[in-house]
């Protein structure tokens, strides 16, 4: 505990330390090494210039304050060189960047910028090094006719359920970190957040779960989300404690109602 | 050989026909005369324990319909069922045959929600009635057997809780099956031993959900059904307790007859208790099987927990410290023979306080009846405020109890309310050693705090909500005086003074003798004295100057019936 | 035997009653029980009426009721693969809400019938002892005489062959449930399939290949960036048989990991069980065994899900918090020549919760 507390002075400033000392410790090392990361990334050619040059005025006029000018990273937030367009569409189209605060863990909120806007950003972010890309639209689509949902409903216990639970209902990580429901995140996100690992996430890169299989678990999700629950109210899909809540505070007080009523003498 | 002369009596009418046939071969007519207009005192606090018993009854009507249609097979399959997320899936017949009941089956789903919601509402009803039992002292004898009756139904219905969350052989119930694996293999010497003798080998095996399976549709119910019977029988035997009032003494039993009032009353709220479960079942989804897929050893969810009554274990598991700097609870003993290991961490929280729970939950009526010598037959019960450190041991346990629940949901604590899930345990760690005495200070303070407002109600009437002026200018508020009906209830307890140590026969005080002493200065020696005949007397001559006489009769009677 | 006493003393007997209520014993004397108030039932021939009346209409209710749970059993009808959720909804519902009104009309309507229009008398009935001292003394007697005619007493051969022979009889009852765990009598190395020893030994052997989970594919050190978490499985364990497969996983899973090489705290003899800040840890929590499966990539934390355990992956997997009590172990892996990830050896220690025999 006391380890824990002291490598954890402030939760940014140790994210952003870590990938500070990666970028200068380990930056050529993890070109080279990463070959898969090489086959779903581009460096930014597929945008205009002019995207670029009107994503670095956003940029600056948003985000440098804290990812620093050229999104080399501050103290207050990490560098941003090689994380990619999808990293940077994800965190600003969910809306947890820019940061409200310092905290835990970035929360999601509506989005700041327009759709346009966040293609800039990505576009000049994606510009300063390779990373990421956008994913492309037929592993998004989860009416393809490949699409398993007993494949994806595995994969996804396997990788994800035990952090997000097994009904995607979030759960809790450490130190006031947790992992977020999925229900009503966009496909594009939710693939953009496996190839990126935000937060504490890991990355889930193609080499690990194919484009398919991503698009698989992605279908099972939304599967999952539109079906809703066939036994009645789902009670958050928290499991046992969300039941032995409603017993003791539904089910025992209506009865306690008739008791009362039924002892109670007839006016 | 002599015939009968007695005319026998014949009946004229078919079903007289019927029911004199019976009655000469079984005997009902004794047994009418029995119980037919039997007393049972009206309150309704006195009803949780027809609560339990009726949620029973919907389990076994539920359970049957179950296991007509699920197959506790742990062979292998593919699923082809009709729930699309898990088809192609592989997983045991057992589960396979659980969705099939959810999914493929009429009624089915329906049909396991009902059983589920019942089986929570069972072991809540039996808490909620014990703990009734206990803070009104019913426990006192002669029902002190009844009482060990009714902890082991607790027991039972525990094991039968568990033994049934286990049975679909899904991600859920099977990390819980682990977790009691490793619990198990903890138990020093011979833990290794029982987890290979309960999974038939190495966990996960293919045994143990049919062995489970025959625990939870036979041995266990059978148990249950035993204990009831004897509970009941009991409960004939000793005919029912019923609160202080007037008109009550420890010589009758005051309340209404079975036919028909009181036969109508409880079968009737078979009825509603029944009707309340079918509303569970038929809006609130509970165990969502489908969702956490068959059970396999390395996929996992957030928020693994066991049915709400398992959980104050759980809770108890996730509050220990492993380990404290380096030190570590994973004790390694070296013997001549070798080294054995001795896994405190989870031997610790796993038995202790659960332990310590039942142990004294068993034994109370004994640790009580010796601490107050007091082994007189008791039918009138304690108003909880009336026995003050009784009333505080209880709150104790139960804020102890519910920590160690709390601390089963400290993960979605941490996430419904925003905070540090390592805080959530830090707090819930302090709360666990502090709670209970907080809890027990405070309550035995808010007991004699009422008892004290008792006695103030009863010397001086109680508030009338007036407020009168006097000729003189100065205001005040009016007390309507009690009439004796309601004043009986305040007064009719006895004050029970410390006894201290006494010599035994050789004429010396034996060192236990001096320790009972000490317990009972503590039960006894801070206490409210029900208000005497002077103290009364005193109080009603005061009354003419000063106090309207009370309103008699009219609106006295609202508050005996309870 | 019940009669309208109102609370008279009239207790004989030999067991003393806490509060017999002599009379001066508390402030005022048991006044009796209260008069008897009518209800509105019991003097207006218009209120039974209607309280009859609303009894009859809960019935009718209920007869409701169970007309829509037929509604839901039989028009909402036979599901299936292609039924939808919203079906499969409204059929539990209508018959939740079928049920709950056949139930709660029925229940309603009986108390509400016996408590509007049944008696509503306080009555009393008098208690009895549990046992009289004549009743004792009677079984006292019979009990002797009966001990007596069995003799048990003065033929002590008798009772001490029947102890002996009660006492051996029970043991078959134990033993008979000896092959609840039954492996060695399957297998031909019983030494190693009985006993605690299997618990030490899992897949994993030198050069097996680290496959994914559940798919089996071989991992190559290159796609193992930094940053990502691998469930893994040892090659050929999806080839055997769906038990024995089962049996094996539940102690070979590894969780594959990349760290920053100088993250990392390598202890001397473990120095040449990463590639390249590659490692392999046992994802069976040392706790009670959930899989320990939160990887948090920037902390480095490995956390529980059952009970929070959390171990520190710079730390050699040092438990830093919750209810473990000793670090998950290490899976020492190196590269093989095609570039594959493999086991360099089984584990050093059993994995899994600490357990008696563990040393």
């Amino acid at each position: 505990m006391k380890a824990l507390s002291q490598k954890r002075r402030h939760p940014i400033a140790g994210l952003a330390l870590l990938l500070l000392g990666l970028l200068i410790t380990g930056g050529l090392y993890s070109v080279a090494s990463t070959m898969n990361q090489a086959q779903a990334s581009n460096t930014g050619s597929s945008y205009s210039a002019e995207d670029i040059t009107e994503g670095e005025k956003l940029f600056n006029a948003n985000c440098a304050t804290c990812h620093g000018v050229e999104a080399v990273g501050t103290e207050n937030g990490p560098t941003l060189v090689g994380v990619g367009a999808a990293s940077v569409n994800f965190q600003v189209g969910t809306g947890r960047m820019p940061m409200q605060m310092q905290g835990p863990q970035a929360q999601a909120k509506p989005n700041q910028f327009s759709d346009e806007q966040t293609a800039q950003l990505a576009a000049y972010v994606a510009s300063l090094g390779a990373g990421p890309a956008i994913p492309e639209e037929q592993y998004l689509d989860t009416d393809h006719e490949d699409v398993d949902l007993g494949n994806g409903g595995t994969l996804f216990r396997v990788n994800c359920a035990m952090c997000h639970n097994a009904a995607a209902a979030g759960g809790a990580l450490t130190r006031g970190k947790y992992a977020p429901p999925l229900a009503g995140v966009s496909e594009q996100h939710i693939y953009e957040a496996m190839i990126t690992g935000p937060q504490n996430m890991p990355v889930f890169s193609d080499a690990n779960i194919k484009p398919e299989d991503k698009r698989d678990i992605i279908a099972f999700l939304k599967q999952i989300e539109s079906q809703g629950s066939p036994g009645g109210a789902a009670l958050g899909s928290l499991g046992p404690v969300s039941e032995g809540l409603l017993v003791w505070t539904g089910g025992l007080a209506v009865l306690i109602g008739f008791m009362v009523w039924l002892t109670s003498r007839s006016s | 050989m002599s015939t009968s002369t007695t005319t026998e009596y014949q009946a004229s009418t078919p079903t007289g026909k019927i029911a004199n046939f019976m009655d000469t071969r079984a005997g009902l007519s004794p047994m009418v005369k029995e119980f037919g207009r039997k007393i049972f005192p009206d309150h309704w606090s006195f009803m949780f324990g027809e609560v339990a018993l009726y949620t029973f009854v919907i389990l076994l009507m539920s359970g049957t319909f179950l296991t007509l249609f699920f197959d506790p097979s742990m062979a292998h399959t593919t699923y082809e069922g009709s729930y699309k997320p898990l088809y192609g899936v592989e997983m045991s017949v057992a589960y396979a045959s659980a969705l099939d009941i959810s999914f493929d089956i009429r009624g089915g789903l329906f049909m396991r929600q009902v059983h589920h919601w019942a089986a929570l509402l069972f072991v809540a009803a039996m808490s909620v009635h014990m703990l009734r039992v206990f803070f009104t002292g019913a426990f006192r004898r002669p029902r002190e057997l009844n009482w060990v009756v009714g902890c082991t139904l607790l027991i039972l219905g525990l094991a039968a809780g568990f033994t049934g969350y286990s049975l679909p052989d899904e991600m859920l119930s099977g990390n819980g099956l682990r977790i009691i694996d490793g619990v198990v293999k903890a138990i020093p010497l011979i833990g290794t031993y029982i987890s290979f003798f309960l999974f038939g080998g190495e966990f996960p095996g293919d045994d143990i959900i049919g062995r489970l399976y025959i625990l939870h549709v036979l041995v266990v119910p059978a148990l249950i059904l035993l204990m009831i019977v004897i509970h009941l029988f009991m409960v004939v035997v000793h005919k029912h307790t019923q609160y202080p009032g007037p008109g009550r003494t420890e010589n009758n039993v005051v309340g209404y007859p079975v036919g028909p009032v009181y036969a109508a009353k409880a079968g009737g709220f078979f009825f509603i208790v029944f009707g309340v479960v079918a509303l569970l079942g038929g809006f609130f989804t509970i165990n969502a099987i489908w969702n956490y897929g068959p059970y396999d050893p390395s996929p996992v969810q957030a928020g693994t927990q066991p049915d709400w009554y398992i959980g104050f274990v759980d809770g108890a598991l996730r509050l220990m410290p492993g380990t404290l700097g380096d030190f570590s609870f994973k004790w390694d003993i070296p013997f001549p023979w070798g080294t054995n290991t001795l896994a405190l961490g989870v031997l610790l929280p796993a038995l202790v306080p659960a332990g310590i729970l039942f142990a004294v939950m068993f034994g109370w009526p004994w640790i009580e009846r010796w601490i107050t010598k007091d082994n007189r037959e008791h039918h009138i019960l304690d108003r909880p405020r009336n026995a003050p450190t009784r009333t505080g041991v209880g709150v104790a346990g139960i804020i102890w109890y519910c920590v160690m629940w709390a601390a089963a949901s400290s993960d979605l604590i941490a996430t419904h309310f925003s905070v540090s899930l390592n805080d959530v345990t830090y707090w819930l760690r302090a709360l666990f050693v502090f709670g209970p005495f907080i809890g027990f200070i405070i309550t035995k303070r808010v007991c004699l705090a009422l008892q004290r407002k008792d006695r103030e109600i009863v010397l001086h009437g109680r508030e009338a909500g007036v407020i009168e002026m006097t000729p003189e200018g100065e205001f005040r508020e009016r007390h309507e005086r009690l009439d004796d009906y309601r004043l009986y209830k305040l007064v009719s307890f006895e004050n029970k003074k410390p006894i201290p140590a006494q010599p035994g026969r050789d004429g010396k005080i034996k060192a236990s003798e001096k320790q009972r002493a000490k317990f009972n200065r503590w039960f006894y020696e801070e206490r409210v004295a029900p208000v005497t005949r002077e103290e009364l007397a005193e109080a009603k001559t005061h009354d003419h100057s000063d106090v309207p006489s009370a309103v008699e009769g009219q609106d006295g009677q609202s508050s005996i019936g309870h | 035997m019940s009669e309208q006493s109102h609370g008279g003393p009239d207790h004989t007997g030999a067991v003393e009653h806490a509060g017999v209520e002599e009379s001066g014993k508390y402030a005022i004397d048991n006044p009796g029980l209260p008069p008897h108030r009518p209800r509105l039932a019991d003097e207006d021939p218009k209120a039974a009426k209607r309280a009859e009346r609303q009894a009859a209409f809960l019935f009718g209710l209920s007869i409701v009721g169970t007309l829509l749970f037929f509604v839901g059993y039989f028009v909402v009808g036979q599901i299936g693969p292609d039924t939808t959720f919203a079906t499969i909804r409204l059929q539990n519902m209508l018959l939740g809400l079928g049920t709950a009104f056949a139930m709660l009309g029925i229940g309603v309507g009986i108390v509400h019938w016996a408590k509007t229009l049944m008696p509503d008398h306080e009555t009393t009935e008098l208690r009895h002892e549990v046992r009289t001292e004549a009743d004792r003394q009677v079984a006292v007697g019979m009990i002797e005489d009966i001990i007596d005619e069995t003799q048990v007493k003065r033929r002590p051969l008798l009772r001490n062959t029947l102890i002996g022979a009660g006492v051996l009889a029970v043991l078959p009852a134990i033993a008979i449930f000896r092959d609840l765990d039954d492996t060695d009598n399957r297998s031909e190395f019983a030494a190693e399939n009985f006993g605690p020893e299997r618990l030490r030994h899992t897949m994993w052997a030198t050069d097996v290949r680290l496959v994914r989970d559940p798919t089996g594919t071989p991992i190559k050190a290159s796609d193992v960036t930094i940053g990502s978490a691998f469930h893994v499985i040892p090659e050929g364990l999806n080839e055997l048989d769906p038990h024995e497969m089962l049996n094996q996983k539940a102690k070979a899973v590894v969780l594959l990991m990349r760290l920053n090489p100088e993250d990392m705290q390598v202890s001397p003899e473990r120095e040449d069980w990463n590639v390249d800040g590659i490692v392999a840890y046992s994802k069976v929590c040392t706790h009670v065994g959930c899989p320990v499966a939160l990887y948090e990539q920037h902390t480095h934390h490995l956390l529980c899900p059952c009970h929070q355990s959390t171990f520190d992956l710079t730390q050699e997997c040092k438990v830093i918090f919750g209810p473990a009590g000793h670090a998950l172990p290490q899976l020492p892996i190196r590269v093989n020549e095609e570039g594959f990830l493999v086991a360099r050896s089984d584990f050093h220690e059993p994995v899994g919760p600490a357990y008696w025999e563990r040393g």
